[in-house]
């Protein structure tokens, strides 16, 4: 189909050129008269060649069908074409698969049933299956081109579908079922020819000795016959004789027929186990064919032996056959005789052999005379025979020609039968070994594939192996150095956020030191804070009024340093009044002592001795009379002198004036007698505001020292 | 207040006198006009014993301090 496109231009151009011409060269003529029969010229020489190549493709597609089909394939429609002109492509690829497939099918074996053959290859070779088809293609390859692609699609449809390498494992286990489905096909045929086998064995068996029950019926009969012929018995004995004859004549019919039964049984069990072969034939198995043929074998002796059994029977009946006409003439010569005799000596009857006493001598004369006639009659009889004797004899012998003929052919017949039948055994039994050796044969070369493609593919790996190491140890390479960047990245970053968190560390104990430092400093700020409440209660003093009571001061001063002992110590040191009552300030202190001051003045002489009304006016006139200084400095040290009490107040009221509250009650503790008694009170309170004073101090001059103390961190 | 003590007690004094007095010049004169015929030196008496009587109760009382009583003692204080 390939020549079709250059002989279509090897058309156009003979066409163009070959033809064209001298229509070139009109063309070129008539170019200088019109151009319109120019043009007419080129579309007519168009036509012409369009119509020429399409007589000439239609003509070689009849010659060669593969261009036909190459032509239908390529070309649309040109198959209808090519169909209206030439009728139906013989050749078309749907015909060719069928063909191919055909002859795929029939090897080199045409009597075998070949489709268990075919089968069986197929499905041992999935796996290799290209292999197989090349195969076969090569075999087939003398067809064409065109039926390889047919036979590949042939090939196709019996497998089942597109070709693609099946899977390891698919085959196996396709293997592994088709295995099993041929082990059940396997042991069910077996089974089933075993058992028909068994059972026309059996019905053979039962026939054969039917036959020969009846053949040694046949022949004890015949014997029987043959003495009861023969044999000059008494005449008791001959009833006797007879009646066994009968006896043996009756056993030998129901044999016979037993024998005819059990033939047909047997004739019957054979067609079914015949049958049962040819089914177990049918199936595409290849381990049932052995069995097939050692059945086919069993079948074939079974027959034999029936037959022969049969022949025998045969042969036997006939032989009785001619003993009974050879009694029959005898009996009807007997009877013929009988009746002369009784038609001569009608009162005679019964056996002419036991009467010899009861004969007269007219009828013995009789009686000789027809003997003497019959003997007569006998003798020409056996002279005319004599003389036909020959013609009898041919006529006999073409008889007996006819039936040996006749039994020939029969025996030839069956012995044909015979041995066209061991001859097929023998064909079937050597074309089980010849496909058994083509398996192996098949293997081997299935192994040597299957090493050449190992083979092949480790060299392929080798290589890959090589290409793809190098591969890997570049990116092996690559690999570390990113890494070592990562892990030179990873370091740094690692070092940073190690300083940040020591630095955050740090910062946080920074922190909490600090929050530790503000804690104490509130907390000492609270004291002071407190201590401070305290010494501003203790401003609160009104002019002779107590201040308000520093319970709630101290109360407060004990809440907020409650784990600071010291402060404890100081807050539980203040005296008791000073917390309920409070206590005076120093000025009213000072003023009030100023009002003392006279009241001591006056009874300045009185003391325990010194206590009467006279004193009192003594007292009194002295304290009128005598002026000391408002206030005196007091000295450094007290002398006698200075423990008067005038001198005392002079020194109080100058300390008090000082604000020295302390050393004005030391002095006014120097009074003595009345005098002390009148200050009495007024020292008890100076005393306690003094404490209360000192406590206060002392406690925030501690204040003072912790919040000093707690700028500094501990 | 100790140094108001004084005062009560001079003002306790100055009641108890003018009590006595009263009292003792009105006996006096009770006594004088009735037992003595109206003579004065009852009421001087009388005047006389309510001012001792005063001056003794008003002394007693200042002093009260110092005396010892039986069931209390009062803590010496040594001078020097």
């Amino acid at each position: 189909y390939s020549l079709s496109p250059c002989y279509v231009s090897l058309a156009l151009y003979k066409c163009l050129y070959g033809r064209a011409h001298p229509t070139n060269l009109q063309h070129h003529r008539h170019y200088t008269s019109g151009e319109s029969s120019g043009a007419a010229k080129v579309v007519a020489v168009g036509l012409v060649t369009l119509g020429s190549s399409i007589g000439g493709t239609v003509l070689y597609a009849k010659w060669d069908p593969k261009f036909r089909t190459a032509v239908e394939k390529n070309i649309p429609y040109s198959d209808w074409l090519l169909g209206m002109a030439l009728g139906p492509n013989p050749y078309s690829p749907v015909t060719a698969h069928k063909k191919q497939v055909s002859k795929f099918i029939t090897p080199k074996y045409p009597t075998t049933p070949p489709d268990h053959l075919n089968g069986s290859l197929l499905c041992s070779l999935n796996s290799v299956l290209c292999f197989c088809v090349s195969e076969e293609c090569k075999e087939c390859h003398h067809h064409g081109d065109t039926p390889v692609p047919a036979m590949v699609e042939a090939v196709d449809s019996m497998t089942e579908g597109p070709l693609k390498e099946r899977p390891a494992e698919e085959v196996t286990a396709r293997l592994a079922q088709q295995e099993q489905e041929d082990q059940d096909i396997l042991a069910s045929v077996s089974a089933s020819l075993e058992e028909s086998l068994a059972s026309s064995a059996k019905t053979t068996l039962q026939a054969i000795g039917a036959q020969e029950a009846a053949l040694q019926a046949i022949g004890s009969h015949t014997h029987k016959l043959k003495e009861a012929m023969e044999a000059e018995v008494p005449p008791d004995q001959k009833s006797a004789q007879w009646r066994d004859l009968e006896t043996a004549l009756a056993e030998r019919r129901s044999t016979v027929n037993d024998a005819g039964a059990a033939l047909l049984k047997a004739r019957d069990a054979l067609d079914s186990l015949r049958s049962v072969i040819d089914k177990a034939k049918e199936s595409k198995v290849a381990a049932v064919q052995p069995l097939v043929l050692a059945a086919e074998e069993n079948l074939h002796s079974m027959v034999v032996d029936l037959d022969q059994a049969v022949t025998k029977v045969q042969s036997a009946e006939s032989e009785a056959k001619i003993v009974s006409q050879y009694t029959e003439l005898v009996n009807e010569a007997k009877r013929q005789f009988q009746k002369e005799l009784s038609s001569l000596t009608p009162e005679i009857q019964a056996n002419w052999k036991g009467l010899t006493g009861k004969l007269s001598a007219d009828d013995l004369n009789a009686l000789i005379a027809h003997a003497h006639r019959r003997i007569d009659q006998l003798n020409r009889e056996l002279a005319e025979q004599r003389v036909r004797e020959q013609v009898h004899i041919e006529a006999a012998l073409e008889q007996q020609k006819l039936e040996d003929q006749k039994a020939l052919d029969k025996a030839v017949h069956t012995a044909t039968q015979h041995s066209k039948e061991e001859a097929r055994l023998e064909q079937e039994r050597k074309l089980s070994e010849l496909r058994e050796v083509m398996e192996a044969e098949m293997r081997t070369q299935l192994r040597r594939q299957a090493a050449a493609h190992t083979d092949h593919l480790r060299d392929i790996l080798k290589v890959q192996e090589q290409e793809l190491r190098s591969e890997a140890e570049q990116m092996l390479e690559q690999e570390t150095h990113y890494r070592q960047l990562t892990q030179e990245q990873l370091d740094n970053f690692t070092l940073d956020m190690n300083a940040a968190y020591a630095r955050l560390k740090g910062m946080e104990e920074a922190i909490d030191s600090h929050v530790i430092a503000e804690e104490e400093a509130r907390k000492a700020h609270q004291l002071w804070l407190s201590v401070e409440a305290l010494s501003y209660t203790l401003k609160t003093a009104g002019s002779d009024l107590p201040t308000k009571p520093l319970e709630s001061a101290v109360q407060a001063i004990q809440d907020s340093c409650c784990n600071n002992e010291f402060a404890l110590a100081l807050a539980s040191a203040l005296p008791e009044e000073s917390l309920r009552r409070g206590v005076y300030s120093e000025a009213s202190l000072r003023s009030r002592f100023n009002s003392l001051r006279s009241m001591v003045r006056r009874v300045a002489l009185i003391d325990e001795s010194h206590n009467s009304l006279y004193q009192y006016f003594l007292s009194y006139l002295q304290a009128a009379l005598l002026f000391e200084e408002k206030q005196a400095m007091p000295p450094t040290q007290l002398t006698n002198e200075d423990l008067d009490p005038f001198k005392l107040l002079s020194y109080a009221s100058y300390c008090l004036e000082h604000e020295d509250l302390e050393l004005a009650a030391k002095f006014v503790n120097q009074l003595r007698g009345e005098a002390r008694r009148v200050v009495q009170d007024w020292l008890t309170e100076a005393r306690l505001t003094l404490e209360t004073r000192q406590v206060v101090t002392l406690l925030s001059a501690y204040a003072n020292a912790v919040g000093l103390g707690t700028t500094q961190a501990p | 207040m100790s140094e108001k003590e004084l005062g009560k007690k001079w003002d306790r004094c100055l009641a108890d006198c003018a009590v006595k007095v009263g009292a003792g010049l009105g006996l006096g004169v009770v006594f004088s006009v009735v037992f003595f015929k109206r003579h004065t030196w009852p009421i001087s008496f009388g005047l006389g014993t309510g001012l001792g009587m005063a001056y003794s109760n008003c002394q007693n009382d200042l002093r009260s301090h110092y005396l010892l009583h039986r069931s209390m003692k009062v803590g010496w204080t040594k001078q020097q």
